[in-house]
């Protein structure tokens, strides 16, 4: 059979992951996130305009109104919708600017209004980061439970990896980033888990059959063994999810880009992260342990 | 019966389940007194999908005013009713932690006047000159909004026996001089008393339209706030958006299926179409398993789900992949399955069993839409072990049985 060279390259793996996880850090670091009102505190306005309109008129629209930190952006299939971003209006401020978008374009409706208290958002910020910390150290008892500590360590490790790379993507692309992108990593950390399982279970197997053979050759067939079911399975969810990208609508968009990308990275994070580690770090030990 | 004619009939009996289901699931059944709805009506929309507002409301107290159990109880009574009085089919008031009450009211669409009725104390006071009060909300037993004889709006209060004995003795100390009646410290109008009222019976005048007079009354019918409350976070939703939602995401999730189905019916064929099958058990089971816990779905709800379709084939990739190579080491196509259920169980098992504990504690240690989130991702695990391992071992076992199909190039090895 033949089998494929995965971990004699694993440095140049590990440098692609690292790579974009030091630029989304750097990133993270100058630029920040891009917090979107669940979180900072604001408000939501989105028009659907019923004609085409000019973005550029309406942001002038909107900024002749005297308010500061407007982000507005176009929506919808025929580019026909508004979304307004700003921070917390009073109720005055928000009727001025709803009845002067009105009177330039009289077909327009206000279809969707969200305000939100910063600390509403402070709050669910902790409690998803609570959540997620406990998470993964259950993953990691119970993986150093079914297979070994150092396993778990592995595994751990490929999960930090996705949400660093969930993370630095939305900060060098400037995503909003608001309650469901907590939902998205949640899902990711839930969809790398199992993949990383997947492999590990295969691995567990091999060190049985393949007795005293290099903990790198073990990894390789197992990779190898699992890699059609990797991308099969990978290949699913991605043909689910990005129909909906492509179709579910304006207000999901975010939300399934997060998704995508996390899975895409869950499944790298499986292969060229969590098993060449796994290698390195059963590598150090001389007697191969089976 | 042979073995061939019974490995038909449990097929057949499978099959059967499975168009029961779909059939149920898209126009309902009434068996006798029990009827099942369709999954259209039976089915909870999000106020993302339906269209809605959704309050969260949080009390603050004033200085020297504590929080407690029963003020906030009552405060929950007191939108109830106002809630009520609007006319919103389901709502949905209920105390949230200690110091929070959220509100959702389905389909109402001037999300304005809504807030402007849930969120005001409406507490109303009658001073005299003196600045003393009078009359409180408590002593009005009824309002109601009318036009008196200039055609002007007012709001008519019954006063309550104690209300009435005060507001007659008012009205005779401060005769020709006036009484403001005020609403949350806001002077609504200060009528000169012009004679003494001892019927019960008081008027609010000053008000802009009967719209405005009916707000007021309801207002003052549902009775003030134990305590003021502060909006803590406010998302409304217009129904053609909702709507407009239901109907993207629902295409776009057909169309993720049907590419999911058909990817498992190309590549691995005989047991592709056998997956489809557990698939579509999957997904049914899920919905049903939705309505029977009272679950609403919302739109990140609904991307769950659709997402959880693509990874619910996982368990049969992981067996097919197992039965081709036991299929290529040349073993018989039952002995294959056998080996391939045996060897790839463990691996299932594991991974789901992983995902399912981080469930669990995003489950225990989350709230709101966490927990919303943990129990979707529990039940698509456990759903998907049971349609994945079961329902694809049966009917494929029995599939292999029936020897209709022998050549293992349809096996997909």
């Amino acid at each position: 059979m033949k089998k494929y060279a995965f971990m004699e390259r694993k440095w140049l793996w590990i440098s692609i992951s690292l790579i974009v996880i030091a630029s989304g850090l750097f990133s993270l670091a100058t630029r920040g996130l891009n917090w979107g009102v669940d979180f900072t505190g604001g408000d939501i306005l989105h028009f659907d305009i019923g004609e085409p309109y000019s973005l550029a008129e309406a942001r002038q629209k909107i900024e002749s109104l005297g308010l500061k930190n407007v982000e507005i952006k176009e929506a919808g299939d025929s580019r026909e919708e508004l979304i307004v971003r700003t921070p917390v209006l009073s109720q005055d401020q928000k009727n001025k600017l709803t009845q002067t978008i009105k009177e330039r374009w009289p077909k327009a409706q206000l279809i969707r209004a969200e305000k939100v208290d910063a600390i509403i958002g402070k709050e669910l910020q902790r409690q998803a980061l609570i959540a997620l910390l406990i998470a993964n150290f259950g993953v990691l008892l119970y993986v150093a439970f079914r297979f070994e500590f150092k396993s778990g360590i592995a595994a751990i490790l490929a999960l930090v990896h996705d949400v660093l790379v969930m993370i630095s993507f939305y900060s060098l692309f400037y995503i909003p980033v608001d309650v469901t992108f907590v939902a998205a990593i949640l899902t990711v950390v839930g969809y790398s888990i199992n993949d990383t399982i997947v492999i590990f279970d295969r691995i567990r197997e091999n060190q049985r059959i393949m007795g005293k053979a290099k903990f790198d050759d073990i990894a390789n067939t197992s990779i190898t063994q699992c890699l059609t079911r990797s991308i099969n399975t990978s290949l699913t969810t991605l043909l689910a999810i990005i129909s909906l990208y492509f179709l579910g609508g304006e207000t999901i968009k975010d939300f399934t880009l997060a998704l995508i990308v996390g899975i895409v990275s869950g499944v790298y994070s499986t292969i060229f992260i969590a098993t060449p580690i796994w290698s390195m770090l059963r590598g150090q030990q001389k007697v191969a342990r089976a | 019966m042979n073995l061939r004619a019974k490995s038909l009939l449990k097929i057949a009996v499978i099959l059967f389940i499975a168009f029961f289901l779909a059939y149920t699931l898209a126009f309902g059944v009434k068996i006798g007194p029990y009827q099942v709805l369709p999954l259209k009506k039976a089915i909870k929309l999000g106020l993302d999908l339906q269209g809605g507002i959704y309050v969260l409301l949080e009390a603050k107290p004033k200085p020297g005013q504590t929080i407690s159990e029963e003020k906030m109880n009552a405060a929950r009574e007191v939108i109830w009713k106002r809630v009520d009085q609007l006319g919103v089919a389901e709502p949905v008031v209920v105390r949230q932690g200690e110091n929070r009450i959220r509100v959702e009211l389905p389909g109402v669409k001037d999300s304005q006047k809504a807030l402007e009725i849930i969120g005001k104390t409406a507490s109303l006071e009658f001073i005299g000159p003196d600045q003393k009060v009078i009359l409180t909300g408590d002593d009005v037993s009824d309002a109601r909004a009318l036009y008196d004889n200039l055609n002007n709006p007012v709001v008519s209060l019954k006063l309550n026996s104690q209300g009435a004995k005060k507001f007659a003795e008012a009205t005779e100390k401060f005769l020709g001089k006036p009484i403001a009646i005020v609403l949350d410290g806001e002077v609504i109008s200060a009528p000169v008393v012009k004679s003494v009222i001892s019927n019960g019976e008081a008027v609010i005048e000053g008000l802009s339209s009967i719209d405005e007079a009916a707000q007021l009354a309801a207002l003052i019918r549902g009775g003030a706030l134990p305590i003021d409350l502060e909006q803590r976070e406010v998302r409304s939703v217009g129904p053609t958006l909702g709507t407009d939602s239901l109907n993207k995401s629902l295409k776009a999730g057909i169309i993720g299926i049907i590419l999911v189905m058909t990817f498992m019916l190309v590549y691995y064929r005989i047991p592709g179409l056998v997956a489809d099958i557990a698939l579509a058990f999957y997904i049914m089971l899920v919905l049903i398993t939705f309505i029977a816990l009272g679950a609403t779905l919302t739109l990140p709800g609904i991307a769950g789900f659709i997402l959880s379709v693509g990874m619910a084939v996982d368990a049969n990739v992981l067996i097919f992949e197992r039965f081709k190579e036991e299929l290529r080491s040349g073993k018989t196509l039952k002995a294959a399955l056998d080996s391939g259920f045996h060897r790839a169980f463990t691996t299932i098992i594991d991974s789901n069993l992983t995902t399912i504990i981080a469930g669990i504690v995003l489950f225990y240690f989350g709230t709101g839409p966490i927990k919303g989130f943990a129990v979707t991702l529990i039940l698509g695990n456990v759903i998907s072990l049971f349609t994945a391992i079961v329902v694809t071992r049966i009917l494929l076992g029995n599939l292999i049985n029936t020897r209709l199909i022998t050549n293992k190039k349809f096996f997909s090895a």
